[in-house]
């Protein structure tokens, strides 16, 4: 029993530290996406803050001025989106696409250029990174069975950008829900017009929806490379800015189904990196690369018909332009 | 020397609107051409004009959306400059669009408040705008649930929230655009009580419109437009419909359409028990059966999203009949025997649709190209391999001289002719075949007054080749004066029939709204007492 709960609250606790990426990535796309600027670009923004907090994290040795550099790497290509897509009415997905091209090239070449490690940047170590924390009591109540295991091994011990992470959905949802700035921003995404003839700027309102997404983005990157890893290896997103993508659209453009969401694939990777190599009852051992490919057709799966009708914000991915 | 009239009067009382010159170019079009307007405060005053006439140009001008190119506006008596519609806000003009701008997926009272909230936390600006709302909704009389989805709403309460939204903004001159095209004549009814309570408060109402009969109920002056500029200030009393539209159009215009009466023979078109469901199982169509008749019109009313484009859908063969029947020129054709658009069209069925961007043309395409969309097998507009280019010209040719399609350019993209001129080819393109049975769904939608007429003579002249014609319009005005009887639709039924000479908008209206029908009146869901 208690080798069961120990692999649960372990696998529990891997989903905690994957998830965090894509609850992040989905946040700031749920920005964008409400104001109806199709984000696709996630996985880019987050790329280009993880190579921008390692390397200054590298140079200057401090994990906070990685983080800042990261946001502000991430914002600068969110706001290079929104030239594009608001000023220019440009195609959102085309631009998306062409920031994650962007940002998958430069960050290996100027890896190259300035580190000489193969695109990778040097292992951070001490101040550089982010490390757990342990929450108050956490020793304390540590023999406390079940609900003591719970608290020191799966809530407390994780670095402050976990705790940031999870923070942001609710903060989101007061945000979206709570205030005049989320009144506009749901607006803007169903009906510009509507926006624009009450007198509110759409293009101002939506600059800052992709500001805020590039904000998000870049603390998605810093946990990349400066908290769950110690370095920045080429490609270290791996396309958690496309599964984040997917979760939002599972749940909806709402923070908490998309917390949900994220958690579920989340879970998912968690499970496939415990039972590789584990033979299961009846299956046997299942091949690594079905098991790892299994969050990927689930999203698939899930996506063409589980959720039912996915409601987008009614003008995404229409550019606005007043002259009709 | 009327206008000199009006400068002088509107000195004294210093209008509401004053106008002076306003020009305004989109790349060679001058949409506007020294235009001068006065608005008188607390009047009704209607700008009247066909499409392109560049009214919503002015407007637009007026509420900010576009910056004049020279000109000046005045409001109570004071130069302004409006940049943006939150400049016209501020100077107390408001607008309700021709198409809401309103989220659907908002309360009434988020769109009323969006734009204009009291506080940074949306509990505190709701709580604030519910209390204005609530002594808005009393003082003007526009009930209307705060809580409600406004996407929920029938057309006639949305647009109560529009106006709603303008008065919480403080708006002392409303503009409203083209206003009555989506309501029942007894949501108009209400429209016009509400305009004139906020006459009586001091508001000043611009009304912008093509339809004659709403200047004459409603308005205190007229101003017509054509093209881009004003041709004429009008007091309303002193005035009449034949005046307005000669001023409208630059010439005569005959009103009624000319007909003698129907003389009704054998049945051609039969649709018998039609019963359709859509993808979600609800009825479009519940029941419905009709006969047209050889010599008659027939004319389908009802507000628009009641069944007449799925019916118009079924008897043309675009939708395969599920259940019951249609009996076309003595073929019957149902579940058993299903018939697709082009066997329709073989048993001599013509059809104008009611959407020509999306059904009855290609607007990309040239107009010789459009002109024979249905008929492009036929062997007469093709060799042996390849089209007939000359033969597809020469037809294309030969419609434009008999319709009078301007510009008589069979080259030309389709996209470049105006609304009239495309609903004319599409028109001849179905009547020169002299279909024993023609279908035609709104066919006067987005047409200039003076082609209305056209189109209305080329329908009933093929009624009286002895041919059988069903007309769906949403214009009660064209159901009355073109049909010789009219059945009326509601969510998918027939609630009753009547014939043209006892019809009158009254009892239409009521049928159309099912408020005859003695069941519940479901359009009013959303009002509170």
């Amino acid at each position: 029993m208690s080798d069961f709960m120990l692999i649960a609250v372990s696998t529990l606790d891997a989903t905690i530290r994957v998830s965090t990426p894509l609850i992040l990535c989905a946040m700031a796309g749920l920005f964008s996406e409400r104001s109806g600027i199709v984000d696709i670009g996630l996985e880019g923004k987050m790329l280009a803050g993880a190579f921008a907090a390692a390397a200054i994290a590298a140079v200057t040795g401090s994990a906070w001025l990685g983080l800042g550099a990261a946001i502000s790497v991430s914002i600068c290509m969110a706001l290079l989106h929104g030239f594009a897509c608001i000023t220019h009415k440009g195609n959102q997905v085309v631009s998306g696409l062409a920031i994650n091209i962007l940002a998958s090239g430069l960050t290996v070449t100027l890896g190259i250029a300035w580190f000489h490690q193969g695109g990778q940047t040097p292992l951070l170590s001490g101040d550089a990174r982010f490390f757990s924390i342990d929450l108050p009591g956490a020793l304390a109540v540590a023999d406390i069975p079940v609900l003591g295991t719970i608290y020191t091994q799966l809530i407390s011990g994780h670095n402050a950008l976990v705790y940031i992470a999870f923070m942001t959905v609710p903060v989101t949802w007061w945000l979206v829900y709570q205030t005049r700035f989320g009144l506009r921003l749901r607006a803007v995404g169903e009906n510009p017009q509507a926006v624009d003839t009450a007198g509110i700027s759409v293009f101002w309102l939506r600059y800052r929806a992709v500001i805020c997404a590039g904000l998000l983005c870049g603390i998605a990157g810093a946990y990349l490379s400066i908290a769950q890893n110690a370095s920045f290896i080429r490609e270290m997103s791996a396309g958690k800015g496309y599964i984040a993508l997917a979760a939002l659209i599972f749940g909806k453009w709402r923070p908490k189904t998309a917390l949900l969401a994220c958690l579920l694939f989340g879970f998912l990777e968690a499970l496939t990196v415990r039972l590789e190599g584990v033979p299961l009852p009846l299956i046997g051992e299942v091949p690594a690369q079905l098991m790892q490919a299994t969050p990927y057709i689930l999203t698939v799966v899930l996506l063409a018909g589980f959720i039912g009708k996915a409601i987008a914000p009614k003008s995404i991915g229409i550019p606005y332009s007043k002259e009709r | 020397m009327l206008s000199q009239d009006n400068t002088s009067q509107g000195a004294a009382r210093s209008p509401a609107i004053d106008l002076r010159k306003i020009n305004k170019s989109f790349g060679p079009v001058k949409a506007n051409k020294d235009v001068d307007l006065i608005v008188a405060k607390g009047s009704i005053h209607g700008i009247i004009g066909e499409n392109g006439a560049g009214k919503s140009t002015l407007m637009s001008i007026l509420y900010g959306f576009y910056e004049a190119d020279s000109g000046e506006i005045w409001v109570n008596g004071k130069l302004t400059s409006i940049h943006s519609s939150k400049d016209a806000i501020t100077t107390g003009i408001g607008m309700v669009h021709q198409h809401f701008m309103l989220i659907d997926t908002f309360t009434v009272l988020e769109n009323v408040m969006l734009g204009a909230e009291q506080s940074s936390s949306l509990k505190q600006s709701k709580k604030s705008a519910r209390a204005e709302l609530q002594r808005l909704s009393t003082e003007f009389g526009l009930a209307v649930d705060p809580d409600a989805m406004t996407g929920d709403l029938a057309v006639g309460l949305q647009q109560r929230v529009e106006i709603l939204k303008a008065l919480y903004r403080g708006a002392e001159i409303l503009i409203l655009d083209e206003p009555t095209g989506v309501l029942t004549p007894q949501e108009v009814q209400q429209l016009f009580d509400i305009l004139q309570a906020l006459r009586e408060r001091g508001v000043s109402v611009m009304l912008i419109t093509h339809k004659l009969q709403e200047i004459i109920a409603i308005t205190d002056e007229v101003t017509v437009m054509r093209g881009g500029t004003m041709v004429a200030p009008r007091e309303t009393a002193k005035t009449n419909k034949e005046e307005l539209a000669e001023l409208m159009v630059g010439r005569k215009v005959l009103l009624r359409v000319d007909k003698e009466p129907a003389k009704p023979q054998q049945v051609l078109l039969e649709a018998k028990n039609l019963t359709l469901l859509d993808s979600a199982g609800i009825a479009r169509l519940d029941d419905v059966s009709l006969q047209v008749r050889a010599g008659e019109i027939l004319g389908i009313a009802g507000v628009s999203g009641n069944g007449q484009t799925e019916l118009l859908d079924v008897l043309s063969g675009i939708s395969a009949v599920q259940r019951g029947s249609v009996v076309l020129n003595g073929v019957n054709i149902d579940k058993n025997n299903v018939l697709n658009a082009k066997d329709f069209r073989h048993l001599s069925l013509g059809h104008v649709a009611e959407d020509r961007h999306k059904q009855g043309m290609v607007t990309q395409f040239s107009a010789r190209e459009c002109a024979i969309m249905g008929f492009q097998d036929e062997p007469e507009f093709n060799g042996r391999l390849l089209m007939d280019n000359a033969a597809v010209t020469e037809h294309c040719a030969s419609l434009m001289q008999q319709f009078d399609v301007r510009p008589n350019n069979p080259h030309l993209k389709a996209a470049n002719f105006s609304g009239g001129n495309q609903q004319k080819l599409c028109i001849a393109r179905e009547i020169e075949r002299q279909p024993k049975v023609l279908l035609v769904g709104q066919p006067t939608r987005g047409v200039d007054i003076g082609a209305i007429e056209f189109i209305h003579q080329q329908i009933v002249s093929l009624r009286d080749a002895g041919n059988a014609v069903l007309v769906v319009s949403v214009e009660l005005e064209e159901v009355m004066s073109l049909c010789d009887r009219i059945v009326v639709m509601f969510e998918g039924r027939i609630v009753g029939e009547m014939a043209a000479v006892d019809a009158d908008a009254q009892k239409l209206g009521l049928l159309m709204g099912n408020a005859g029908g003695g069941d519940s009146d479901n359009s009013t869901t959303g009002v509170v007492s």
